[in-house]
C-alpha cells in the first residue's frame, strides 16, 4: 500500500485516493476543434515511463491536486496545488 | 524405522506427552514437538505421496523449507489442510492426515502411477490427454491433482484483527546478525521492532549454538530483548514477515493461540533483512527417498527435539557445515560416515571419504543404504547439505538485485536498495561472526560489533551436471528431475520464467525455497551460462503461505462490500420486504411471503389502479449552490438548467466526454442559485465527484459549491390515480391544485418542525409526488401516508414493480437500457445536441463521425405475439442463420405487464428508430423466436395519465 501525500491533509494511505488522469488542457470551442484533436484529449495519453505528473483526487478532502510519480519504481516525487491562491 | 528419541535433551517439557494419530494410527509425542518430531520419533518414515508420481516421501527440513511433510490436521472436530509438519506445534488429540494419498502415506493405491513416470515428463499434459477430448480424463485428473482436502465446517468466525505500527528500524529475523542489529540501533534509541517467525528469538544459535559476548548466546540475546524494549520497541515472535510492499509497507502474520491470529502492517524507517538461509539439496540420484534430509535439519531435530534421525547416517556435502552436524549425531551415539565432495575436507574426528558422490540410494520406501564409489554401504538416512542459499525474499521483492558469489557458491544480494540492508547469512556471512558484525554494521552500531569466535565456512560448487545419469529430484514439492529440466531446455524454454511455469519447478508452496537455485544452477550449465546470467525468477509475497482469514480480518459477509441501507429498512422489513441490492443499495424489491412474481404483479397493478408507496431515498440528491451554480449545472449536463426556473424540474442526461450518457435524472431549481441534482442511486458518488473535480478545474471554487446531501434527506413516492387524494389527506399544508403544483414541479413546506419538499415527478408514467424530509423525520412521515394508504386501496410497492411500471413507459434505466456507447440520440433525444451553443460535456464527441454513422443501436420496445411468453433479458436480436449470424442489438429490460396484460420489453438494435414494425428473429440458447419492433412507451403514450 503507498502513502500519497495530499497538499492538504499530508501523507494517506492511497485508497483515500483516486486517479483522475494526465493534466490535459480541453479544446474547445467544440466548433474548432477536429477529429483528431478531440480523439486525442479523450484517448491518447503520454504514459511516461519514470516521472509523471498526474492529477489525483483525495476523496477525504475533495480536492484534485497533482502528483508526480516515477511510474517505474512507484516513488512519489512530489504533490502540488493546483489552483494558486487555495 | 529410522527414528527414534533420545532420552534426553531437546527444548522439550519430557513430562507432558501427547497422544495423536497419523492416518488413523495412534502415536505418542512431547509437549514441544512439532508434528515432524513427534512422526520422527516414533520412528514414521513415510509421510506423503509426491505430487505427480506418487512417490513415497519422508520429511526432508525442519521448519518452512520443508517440500515433504503436508498434512492435514484436524483439532477439534475441524480440519485445516494443507499444513506444514514441520511448523505446526503437536498438540493433544489432533488427527494429522496425509495428503495425496490414499489410503495413507505408507500405502498408496495410486503407486503404480511412479512406473509410467516415463510417459509423465514435465509438462506431458500439454501433450497428452488429448484425443478423443480433455473432457473424458478432466474428472479423473482433477480427483487426483491437489493436496488436502477443504474441511466446508472450518470456518473461522472473522476476528483477526489487523494493527498498523511505525518503527525506526525493522529487523526481520531474530538469530545472531538480526539481534545484533536490534542491539546497535536499540541502544542508539531508536525504536526498533524485531520480527521471527519461530516461537524463540535464536535463528540458527537455537540449534548450533554459539558463545557470544564471551558467555552463552542466550544471556547476550536476552540483554537485546530488554534494549529493544527499553527504547520503545517490540519483539514479536511466531509472527512471519511474509511480504515487502511499496513505499516500505512491511506485512507480518503473527500467531497468538489461542488468540485469533493477527495482521500487522509496519511502515519502517529502514528495514534490515537477517532472515538467514536454507540449506540446499545435494542433487543426486533417488534423492527423494524417505530418509534422504537435509543435514541442519537433522541437527535441529536432535537439539531442539531430542531426536535422532537414525542409528548410520550417512553424510553427503560439499561444504563445511556439515561437519558440525555430523559430530554432534555421532557424539549422539549414531554410526555417521561422511562423503565429502572436495579434496580437502575440514579436519574431524568421523570417518570420511574425499571426492566422494553419492551414486544412488538402496531401497525404494526408505533409504536401506547409499552407493558411493561403487560400493553400496548401509544406512538408514542419508543426510544432503549442497550449501547454503541466502533467505533474499523480502529485498527482492522490494526489487533488490542479486549476483552470484563464487566464492560462496550463492545467488546474494548486490546492489544497495534504498532504505534496507541485509546481514548475516541472508547476506552470506555463513558464521557467527560474520554474521554478528553485518548486523551490527546494518543496525548502525559504532565502535566493536558484539563478538564470537571466529568461524570457517568453505564450499566447493556442486551444481547438477546436464546429462547426469539417474533420477535425480530438483524440487520435491512439484516431482520435477534434473531430466525434466534438461527436456525444457531442449524445447526451447531456457528462460527462468519459462522453466518455472513448463516444468512447474518452483511452484508448489514451497515456492522453490530447497529448488530454485539448484533449478537453475542446472539450467545455466544445460545452455552454457552463467548463474548470474540465468538470474532468478520473481519473487513475490507471501513468503510462506498465510491463512486468507488473516488477511481479511474482519471483512467477511456484509462487511466486505458494505451495502448503503435506508434510514427506514427497520420499517420496512416490519412490513415484510423482502430487501435486495440495487446500485450498491439494500432496497425492498416486494414485500410479503408469496410467490415473488405474484406478489410483484399484484403490487404493480395495483399502484396502476389506485395508488401505493415506494421509498426513493437512496435517489442520489447533490445540491450545487452558488452564483456559478447555473453555469455548472450547464456544463456538466446534456440539457440546459440555467433556463429552468426556481421551483420546477427538468430531466435529464448526464454524459462523459465520450458522449455517452452516463447518468440520467431531474434536477431541480431550489433557488436562483441553487439547484438540486437528483442522479441515479448507483451514480451519487460518481456524479459528485465529476461536478466537484469541473468545479475546481473549470470554475472559482469560491463562486459555486457542490453539496451530496443524499443521507440528510429520505424520499417518500406516493404514485397512482389516487396519489393526489392521498397526499392531500395527509394534511401536509402545501397547494396541491394542478395549477399550484403542475408536473414537474415542486413545493416547499414543514413537516413537524423541520423541512418539506413536495415534488411531482414521476417514474411510473401515473400522476406521483415525491415527498422529501429530513432523514430523522421519514419515520413519522411514511407512518402517516401507511395510515392513509388502505382508505385510497392503496399499497406498498417494492423497486420490481416499480421497474415494471417505467418499463411500460419505455423510460430508460442507464446501465441496464443503455451500454458503453448509448448517446442521447440513440435514446431518442436530439434537442440539446442541435441547440446548444454552449459548451458542455461530451459535446464535441456527440459530433465525431460515429455518432452519425447508420446502423447505432437505438433503443425501442419490443413487442411479442399474442399468448407468446416474455423475451430472455439478454437475448440477441438476430439476421441470419449459422455461420452468418449477426446480432442486431438484444433485449435489455422483458417483463409481464399486469396493466396491459402481456409481457413488453425494451432494447437496443441497430437502426432500430427505422424498423419500426419490422419483425426480426430473437435468439436465445439455440432457439429462436420472433419479436415486432414497437414504440418505447406501451401504455398512453400521450402522457395523460401523469395528470389523471
Amino acid at each position: 500500500m503507498q502513502i500519497f501525500p495530499c497538499p492538504f491533509c499530508g501523507p494517506r494511505d492511497e485508497t483515500e485516493f483516486q486517479y483522475i488522469g494526465e493534466p490535459k488542457a480541453r479544446p474547445e470551442p467544440a466548433e474548432e476543434v477536429s477529429d483528431a484533436a478531440w480523439a486525442e484529449y479523450l484517448y491518447f495519453n503520454a504514459n511516461p515511463k519514470g516521472a509523471s505528473r498526474e492529477i489525483w483526487l483525495h476523496f477525504t478532502c475533495m480536492e484534485s491536486f497533482a502528483m508526480t510519480r516515477d511510474t517505474e519504481t512507484n516513488a512519489v516525487i512530489g504533490s502540488e496545488v493546483l489552483r494558486p491562491g487555495s | 524405522m529410522s527414528g527414534f528419541r533420545f532420552a534426553e535433551g531437546g527444548a522439550l517439557d519430557r513430562g507432558r506427552t501427547l497422544a495423536f494419530t497419523f492416518d488413523g494410527k495412534p502415536y505418542l509425542g512431547i509437549e514441544g514437538d512439532s508434528v515432524a518430531s513427534a512422526l520422527l520419533a516414533n520412528g514414521v518414515r513415510v509421510v506423503g505421496r509426491s505430487f505427480k508420481y506418487r512417490r513415497p516421501r519422508g520429511i526432508w527440513g525442519a521448519w518452512t523449507e520443508e517440500p515433504n511433510a503436508i498434512v492435514d490436521i484436524a483439532r477439534a472436530g475441524r480440519t485445516t489442510p494443507n499444513l506444514r509438519a514441520t511448523t505446526e506445534k503437536l498438540e493433544n488429540d489432533i488427527a494429522v492426515r496425509s495428503v495425496n494419498s490414499g489410503p495413507s502415506a505408507a500405502e498408496n493405491r495410486a503407486g503404480l502411477i511412479d512406473r509410467l513416470a516415463s510417459l509423465m515428463p514435465a509438462g506431458y499434459y500439454y501433450k497428452t490427454f488429448i484425443w478423443p477430448r480433455w473432457e473424458k480424463y478432466e474428472p479423473a485428473i482433477r480427483a487426483m491433482a491437489g493436496l488436502g482436502k477443504l474441511d466446508p465446517d472450518n470456518r473461522p468466525p472473522a476476528m483477526n484483527p489487523q494493527f498498523n505500527a511505525r518503527c525506526d528500524v525493522l529487523v526481520i529475523g531474530g538469530g545472531p546478525a538480526g539481534l545484533a542489529a536490534a542491539s546497535a540501533a536499540a541502544r542508539s534509541d531508536r525504536v526498533v521492532f524485531v520480527i521471527d517467525d519461530r516461537a524463540e528469538l535464536g535463528g540458527q544459535l537455537l540449534h548450533r549454538g554459539g558463545t557470544i559476548e564471551g558467555g552463552d548466546w542466550r544471556e547476550w540475546a536476552e540483554s537485546v530483548r530488554t534494549a529493544v524494549g527499553a527504547a520503545g520497541g517490540r519483539v514479536m515472535t511466531a509472527t512471519t514477515a511474509y511480504g515487502v510492499y511499496d513505499h516500505n509497507l512491511v506485512c507480518a502474520w503473527e500467531r497468538r493461540a489461542p488468540q485469533p491470529d493477527a495482521l500487522w502492517r509496519i511502515r519502517p524507517k529502514k528495514i534490515v533483512v537477517a532472515a538467514g538461509a536454507i540449506e540446499r539439496p545435494l542433487v543426486v540420484p533417488d534423492n527423494d527417498r524417505p530418509g534422504v534430509m537435509s543435514a541442519d535439519a537433522a541437527l535441529v531435530y536432535l537439539r531442539r527435539y531430542g531426536v535422532l534421525v537414525g542409528r548410520r547416517i550417512a553424510v553427503a556435502t560439499n561444504n563445511d557445515s556439515a561437519y558440525a552436524v555430523a559430530e554432534a549425531l555421532s557424539e549422539a551415539g549414531a554410526e555417521v560416515e561422511m562423503f565429502d565432495l572436495r579434496q580437502d575436507p575440514p579436519e574431524t574426528k568421523l570417518r570420511v571419504t574425499r571426492m566422494a558422490e553419492v551414486e544412488g540410494v538402496v531401497g525404494s520406501t526408505g533409504v536401506e543404504g547409499v552407493r558411493v564409489g561403487g560400493r553400496a554401504r548401509v544406512a538408514d538416512a542419508l543426510l544432503l547439505s549442497g550449501g547454503w542459499t541466502p533467505t533474499v525474499h523480502l529485498l527482492a521483492q522490494g526489487r533488490g538485485k542479486l549476483r552470484y558469489d563464487d566464492r560462496l557458491a550463492a545467488l546474494v544480494p548486490a546492489a544497495r536498495v534504498e532504505g534496507t540492508t541485509v546481514a548475516g547469512a541472508a547476506n552470506g556471512a555463513f558464521t557467527l561472526d560474520a554474521a554478528l558484525a553485518q548486523g551490527h554494521a546494518a543496525g548502525g552500531g559504532e565502535g566493536a560489533a558484539p563478538n564470537a569466535p571466529a568461524g570457517r565456512y568453505r564450499i566447493t560448487a556442486a551444481w547438477p551436471k546436464p546429462d547426469a545419469p539417474g533420477r535425480r529430484w530438483v524440487d520435491f514439492a512439484s516431482d520435477v528431475t534434473l531430466k525434466d529440466v534438461a527436456l525444457a531446455a531442449r524445447e526451447g524454454y531456457v528462460s527462468v520464467e519459462h522453466l518455472k511455469r513448463y516444468t512447474t519447478l518452483g511452484m508448489a508452496t514451497d515456492q522453490g525455497k530447497t529448488s530454485n537455485v539448484n533449478g537453475l544452477a542446472a539450467m545455466a550449465a544445460l545452455t552454457g551460462r552463467a548463474i548470474d546470467e540465468t538470474g532468478t525468477t520473481t519473487y513475490r509475497p507471501p513468503f510462506t503461505p498465510v491463512p486468507m482469514g488473516v488477511i481479511a480480518g474482519r471483512r467477511r459477509g456484509a462487511l466486505v462490500n458494505p451495502l448503503k441501507r435506508l434510514p427506514l429498512e427497520a420499517e420496512h422489513r416490519a412490513d415484510g420486504a423482502q430487501m435486495r441490492e440495487y446500485g450498491g443499495w439494500l432496497r425492498p424489491a416486494w414485500h410479503g411471503p408469496d410467490e415473488p412474481e405474484r406478489a410483484i404483479q399484484r403490487e404493480a397493478a395495483r399502484a396502476r389502479d389506485a395508488v401505493a408507496l415506494f421509498d426513493g431515498s437512496s435517489l442520489g440528491k447533490i445540491e450545487v449552490i452558488g452564483p456559478d451554480a447555473a453555469r455548472l449545472a450547464d456544463f456538466n449536463s446534456f440539457n440546459r438548467l440555467s433556463t429552468l426556473k426556481p421551483g420546477r424540474i427538468r430531466y435529464g442526461f448526464l454524459l462523459s466526454e465520450s458522449g455517452v450518457v452516463f447518468d440520467d435524472g431531474v434536477t431541480l431549481r431550489l433557488t436562483e442559485d441553487r439547484f438540486l441534482v437528483s442522479c441515479s442511486s448507483g451514480h451519487t458518488d460518481a456524479v459528485l465527484m465529476r461536478l466537484e473535480l469541473w468545479r475546481q478545474d473549470r470554475f472559482d471554487p469560491r463562486r459555486v459549491v457542490v453539496h451530496d446531501a443524499t443521507a440528510q434527506w429520505a424520499t417518500l413516492t406516493v404514485t397512482g390515480p389516487r396519489s393526489r387524494e392521498l397526499v392531500a389527506a395527509l394534511n401536509l399544508d402545501v397547494a396541491l391544485d394542478d395549477e399550484s403544483l403542475p408536473h414537474m414541479s415542486f413545493a416547499t413546506g414543514a413537516f413537524e418542525g423541520g423541512p418539506l419538499r413536495v415534488a411531482r415527478v414521476s417514474f411510473t408514467g401515473d400522476r406521483a409526488y415525491e415527498l422529501s424530509v429530513p432523514a430523522s423525520r421519514a419515520r413519522s412521515l411514511r407512518a402517516r401516508i401507511k395510515e392513509k394508504l388502505p382508505a385510497f386501496g392503496g399499497g406498498l410497492m417494492g423497486i420490481e414493480a416499480l421497474m415494471i411500471l417505467r418499463a411500460e413507459k419505455g423510460y430508460v434505466v442507464v446501465g441496464k437500457d443503455t451500454d458503453g456507447t448509448t448517446m442521447p440520440h440513440d435514446l431518442g433525444f436530439r434537442g440539446p445536441r442541435e441547440a446548444r451553443r454552449d459548451e458542455y460535456v461530451g459535446k464535441r464527441s456527440l459530433f465525431l463521425p460515429i455518432a452519425a454513422e447508420r446502423g447505432r443501436k437505438e433503443f425501442v420496445g419490443l413487442a411479442v405475439p399474442a399468448g407468446a411468453a416474455p423475451l430472455m433479458t439478454g437475448a440477441h436480436l438476430v439476421q441470419g442463420a449459422g455461420k452468418a449470424r449477426r446480432s442486431l442489438g438484444y433485449v435489455t429490460s422483458s417483463y409481464m405487464s399486469p396493466t396491459l396484460k402481456r409481457p413488453i420489453a425494451l432494447g437496443l438494435v441497430e437502426d432500430g428508430f427505422a424498423r419500426l414494425g419490422q419483425t426480426l428473429a430473437v435468439y436465445h440458447l439455440g432457439a429462436e423466436r420472433r419479436a415486432t419492433v414497437a414504440g418505447l412507451c406501451a401504455l398512453d403514450p400521450e402522457g395523460k395519465r401523469l395528470n389523471a
